[in-house]
């Protein structure tokens, strides 16, 4: 693909995701930005291809592999975390409190508590991001 | 020694354009609530047909080193994502694009080794590889400084030199350049790589650590942006489509989320970069009517019993409200207020907490359906309307001094909770918010304090009303 080609599509891309994401609401902003670091980890295809088609060398190898490493914790966690964030948001239910509410038991269990009805999500895991 | 650029076989070119269609596709379901889950997962398989077409390019080899990494990312990856709090995601994600700008540094290093300094490669290739180099590596410190502060290792006030950090970024960032056009100008030397690696890292390290723990929704999305932008660059230098589109729609991204959180605060994005904001004390023109103002403290029963008796509240929260992860115990207060016939909604301010949309995900957590969650414009309309407006650690976005011209927060648009008729501000004390400033608000004749620890006081607020 030469230069050009490159630039046009860099270009017609930064206005599609411009029109794209401007109509995103502001209750999603926290989703948006994990689902984006989902997304900038294709990254990962960038490394697996200098990898697999060059990358001579131990130390290339070595700096290579981390950052295969590095894009599949964007791909992996950012899509897993934002899917799990997601589920999180209902629409108000027509009996306010019927299925959907947490019981009270979980809701002063102080923080971390699993979703209803998200995956097996872990409740207060260790500590913070990692 | 082999050149960068790869030719890719026709099946390979189109599966890409399929997969980064798919990213699109799916990150348009973000528009709307109801379709976000399916969107993210269809982004999800468009990433997998990328990661498809990436394994049958031909002639790939060094499967078992793909396969190691793939292994020890998600080994990482999936645990993070799964245990992660939901009042930790502004570490999660500032964390995340730091990685994400570490890979990129890390494959423009790895093009400069294998192509003996870009010999054989167009200029092109060169020119983006480097600034790949240099974007990459400044998010990716920046980054891991704003994970620092965010989880408390660094200092969450401002660190700097004063008024010569502008100039030192200035020279970092001329310093960087000045070695990639070196490299770019025939001399291949690993010194001049290293320089270009190097003085981006401490950029990226000069830039955030003046910046204070209020202005980190602004620095977040910054760094997104960077990382995709740097993302794009590469996509550019190995002239990939799908790293070049996915690239762009996270730097447009970064940039539209950066953009509005400067406009919530009413601050200029160079102005935040620049730092010293969010730690200064006692700026003139804050507060002084001359007299010393009393607030006027209450306790939770008195609180418990104008809740109950209201029509109408509205919850404000704040970053408080995270620190003391109280988004539970206030969804359980409001529902019980509900369930006594009160109307109750809350009102999100946009640079609420440490990232865009913060205090949304944490209601969201704790199962409050998201059309209770209004807007500042919105919620500005109602609060004429409104009762009692419970204001939970948050206190600069509520502080009416905005209006007046020579206040430090002028012109920040505000969620005007003074025009309710009565306020109740829920804080551990007196203390100033982040902007280091005065706030009127707690002085007014109907506002009331409830002090204390913003968990425990609303879990006495649920025992009170459930006592009633």
């Amino acid at each position: 693909m030469g230069f050009y080609v490159s630039l046009a599509v860099l270009v017609l891309a930064g206005f599609v995701g411009y029109a794209v994401i401007s109509k995103v609401p502001n209750t999603l902003h926290t989703p948006l930005m994990s689902g984006t670091n989902a997304i900038h980890g294709i990254i990962m295809m960038g490394a697996i291809l200098v990898l697999g088609l060059a990358a001579g060398g131990v130390w290339s190898k070595v700096l290579i592999v981390v950052a295969v490493a590095f894009g599949t914790i964007n791909v992996v966690g950012g899509f897993l975390v934002t899917d799990r964030m997601l589920e999180m948001f209902k629409p108000r239910t027509k009996p306010a409190t019927a299925v959907e509410a947490p019981p009270p038991g979980v809701a002063s269990s102080n923080g971390a508590g699993a979703a209803p009805g998200s995956a097996p999500t872990s409740a207060g895991g260790p500590g913070a991001a990692r | 020694m082999t050149a960068i650029v790869v030719s890719l076989p026709n099946y390979v070119q189109l599966l890409y354009i399929v997969a980064f269609a798919l990213l699109i596709y799916g990150m348009s379901g973000l528009t709307d609530p109801r379709k976000a889950v399916r969107g993210n997962r269809i982004a999800a398989v468009g990433m997998g047909v990328a990661l498809v077409a990436t394994l049958v390019i031909p002639h790939i080899g060094n499967w078992g080193l793909i396969a190691l990494g793939i292994a020890v990312g998600t080994a990482v990856g999936v645990p993070a994502a799964r245990m992660v709090k939901m009042t930790a995601m502004p570490q999660m994600v500032a964390l995340f694009n730091g990685v994400g700008g570490g890979a990129v540094a890390l494959i423009s290093w790895v093009e400069f080794r294998d192509s003996g300094g870009y010999s054989g490669d167009p200029k092109y290739v060169a020119v983006f590889s480097l600034l790949a180099a240099v974007i990459g590596s400044v998010s990716f410190w920046g980054s891991n400084i704003a994970f620092g502060k965010l989880q408390g290792i660094v200092p969450g006030n401002p660190i700097s030199i004063g008024r010569y950090q502008q100039y030192l970024n200035m020279v970092l960032l001329a310093g960087a350049l000045a070695c990639a056009f070196a490299v770019l100008d025939d001399l291949r030397s690993a010194l001049l790589l290293a320089g270009v690696l190097v003085l981006s890292a401490l950029l990226g390290n000069a830039l955030v650590l003046p910046i204070g723990g209020a202005d980190m929704p602004v620095v977040i999305s910054l760094l997104n942006a960077f990382t995709g932008l740097s993302t794009a660059c590469t996509g550019v230098a190995l002239g990939n489509t799908d790293l070049i589109v996915a690239g762009m729609i996270v730097g447009a991204s970064g940039t539209i989320l950066t953009n509005q959180m400067a406009i919530g605060m009413n601050r200029s994005i160079p102005a935040i970069v620049a730092g010293g904001f969010g730690g200064v004390s006692a700026l003139p023109g804050a507060g002084g009517d001359g007299s010393t103002p009393v607030a006027r403290a209450t306790s939770a029963s008195d609180v418990a019993i104008q809740l109950a008796y209201s029509q109408r509240v509205v919850i404000v929260p704040g970053y408080g409200m995270a620190v003391a992860q109280a988004q539970h115990a206030v969804t359980e207060l409001a529902k019980l207020l509900e369930s006594r016939g009160v109307e109750v909604e809350y009102a999100i301010h946009p640079v609420a907490g440490r990232m865009p949309g913060h205090m949304n995900v944490l209601l969201a957590e704790a199962g409050v359906p998201y059309e209770q969650l209004l807007e500042l414009e919105s919620a500005n309309e109602r609060f004429k309307r409104t009762d009692v407006s419970l204001v939970i650690g948050a206190n600069d976005v509520v502080n009416p001094d905005a209006r007046k011209p020579d206040s430090a927060i002028a012109g920040m648009p505000i969620l005007d909770v003074d025009e309710s008729k009565s306020v109740i501000v829920l804080k551990r004390s007196m203390a100033s918010g982040y902007a280091g400033i005065e706030n009127p608000l707690f002085y007014e004749p109907n506002t009331s304090m409830l002090f204390g620890d913003a968990k425990k006081s609303v879990d006495d607020l649920v025992a009170e009303v459930k006592a009633l």
